[in-house]
């Protein structure tokens, strides 16, 4: 999933001191299962946002709305009719569902609630972890199913560098060194000898470094 | 073993010398004396001289400039290149510009995570690791061709080394690593510091049983303690040292007025056993902040004088 975390307060009232009709839009799908911005978390922002508004002595009409995406257009459209009564709309989801937003509705200030982290996974309860940077040409693969781009600090391909000590990434002690885990996993496999291949220069035309990607299926397209 | 680039260092190497090299730190400023007189302390004791590349990621004048006005001195630099602030266009472009001062070394590293250092605030590139800068370098030097795929009009001449670390985790890849370098080119390697014989003993010991010492010349590293202080500094707080307590202990022992001492000689006996370990063809003397007693490390240990190759 998508693990994002929800912004300073002041941060979110700094978006919307002018306004007087707000519409909080959460969304149901990654930022409720991380807890940032789902059905809970809109409720508690707009009772957090009224009493600060109250608090100045400022009237705030804040409506709650949290749709099933933020990430596709027949969700969208449920507030095609009521968006126009609002000053501004604040967007719980991560970034992709701020941006369609703002793209959607053109004319309405959108602005974000959270920060927008990684892509992860739920490590327990509290926690979420790292495992994927979207490079576009999967190696896992070669590494026994652990990621050294998303997991190593240095993104090594061919590791572990010096730094690795007791298992742990020289950058944090409680941080596990992805080459360790690699090493582990490849001797539990009986595949060690896989250790000796040397994995060749990246193409890292297909991350974020070949510019905006986008992916077209002409099978699925009307 | 015969040569394949102009480098003084591998013909010292190649003739079978037992090989010394040390290290100058760039300044953080603009100040190229700074570089000359660390070099002019040591150039008559050692082969080569290696220049950090903005090490433990913190800003300096740059590692090619400095090699510059090393080989503007007649010297014979060893140009450290980290993978950490390069692209693949950078990284070959600096090759080139090295090459056309006829520098003819180059030490193939990743580089520390900038966190460690000025500017932990930056980005990173990685774009390469280090195994792939060595295969680069290689590419480049010997089919003549850019990573690309084009031809390099006049390829660079360089000799290629890596580092190695047989004290970082896990212990059992070590060797296993060093291998998967020598396999993507590397032709020297010098080793991190080394304080804990016994397990460098090991080490060696199976990088001998793979035929490795006979593939790549490898220096040992070491760095004289300059107090007890950074005895326990180096054993507690740098990634991937081994330091044994009784080292430590060695130095806490001794009054503070003698510790620079007593390092000193830590470090020239260290020398003398490795002397004796099969593999070993040269020593990477690193004496950070205090080049000034490399000369006297280099003759306590009987490597003194230098052999005359041009």
């Amino acid at each position: 999933m998508i693990v994002a975390e929800r912004k300073p307060f002041d941060e979110i009232t700094g978006f919307i001191k002018e306004c007087k009709r707000v519409l909080l839009v959460g969304c149901n799908e990654c930022v409720t299962v991380c807890y940032a911005g789902g059905k809970k978390e809109v409720g508690i922002l707009a009772s957090a946002l009224k009493m600060a508004f109250m608090k100045e002595g400022k009237q705030l009409e804040v409506k709650e709305v949290t749709l099933e995406r933020q990430c596709d257009h027949e969700y969208l459209e449920e507030i095609r009719n009521i968006i126009a009564e609002y000053d501004a709309v604040i967007s719980l989801a991560c970034g992709v569902g701020v941006q369609f937003m703002a793209e959607k509705y053109f004319g309405t200030p959108v602005f974000p609630g959270v920060n927008t982290l990684f892509m992860g996974v739920t490590e327990e309860r509290g926690v979420w972890t790292e495992r994927c940077q979207g490079c576009g040409q999967c190696i896992l693969g070669q590494t026994a199913g652990i990621c050294p781009i998303s997991r190593c600090a240095k993104r090594l391909l061919n590791g572990p560098c010096g730094g690795s000590t007791k298992g742990k990434c020289e950058i944090d002690k409680d941080l596990d060194c992805a080459w360790q885990l690699i090493i582990d996993r490849l001797k539990e496999l009986g595949r060690l000898d896989d250790y000796d291949e040397l994995i060749p220069i990246k193409d890292w035309s297909t991350e974020r470094a070949g510019g905006p990607r986008k992916l077209v299926r002409e099978d699925l397209q009307p | 073993m015969t040569t394949k680039t102009p480098s003084r260092l591998e013909k010292i190497l190649a003739a079978g010398h037992l090989a010394v090299t040390s290290e100058c730190g760039p300044p953080r400023g603009s100040n190229g004396d700074a570089i000359t007189s660390k070099a002019e302390m040591i150039k008559d004791y050692v082969d080569a001289i290696n220049v950090t590349d903005n090490q433990t990621s913190v800003t300096r004048l740059c590692s090619l400039a400095a090699c510059i006005r090393l080989k503007l001195m007649g010297l014979e630099p060893i140009l450290q290149m980290v993978t950490r602030d390069r692209n693949r266009i950078a990284l070959q472009s600096d090759i080139l510009g090295a090459a056309s001062f006829d520098i003819h070394n180059i030490l193939c590293l990743s580089g520390d995570h900038q966190q460690f250092g000025d500017s932990p605030q930056g980005q990173n590139v990685f774009d390469v690791d280090s195994m792939q800068l060595i295969q680069t370098v290689r590419y480049m030097r010997d089919e003549g061709k850019f990573l690309g795929g084009d031809d390099i009009d006049q390829p660079p001449e360089m000799f290629v080394g890596a580092a190695a670390n047989p004290f970082a985790d896990p212990f059992e890849i070590r060797v296993r690593r060093l291998a998967k370098k020598v396999a993507a080119g590397a032709e020297f390697i010098q080793t991190q510091c080394i304080y804990n014989l016994a397990k460098f003993e090991h080490w060696m010991k199976q990088a001998r049983d793979q035929g490795l010492h006979e593939k790549v010349y490898i220096l040992a590293g070491v760095t004289p303690f300059k107090s007890a202080g950074m005895a326990k500094y180096m054993k507690n707080r740098v990634p991937g040292m081994d330091v044994p307590d009784e080292v430590v202990q060695r130095m806490s022992d001794t009054p503070k007025e003698k510790q620079p001492e007593e390092g000193l000689s830590i470090c020239v006996e260290s020398i003398q056993r490795l002397k004796e370990v099969e593999g070993i063809r040269g020593f990477h003397i690193m004496a950070i902040e205090w080049e000034e007693k490399v000369p006297e490390i280099v003759e306590r240990s009987g490597l003194y004088p230098r052999p005359k190759i041009q």
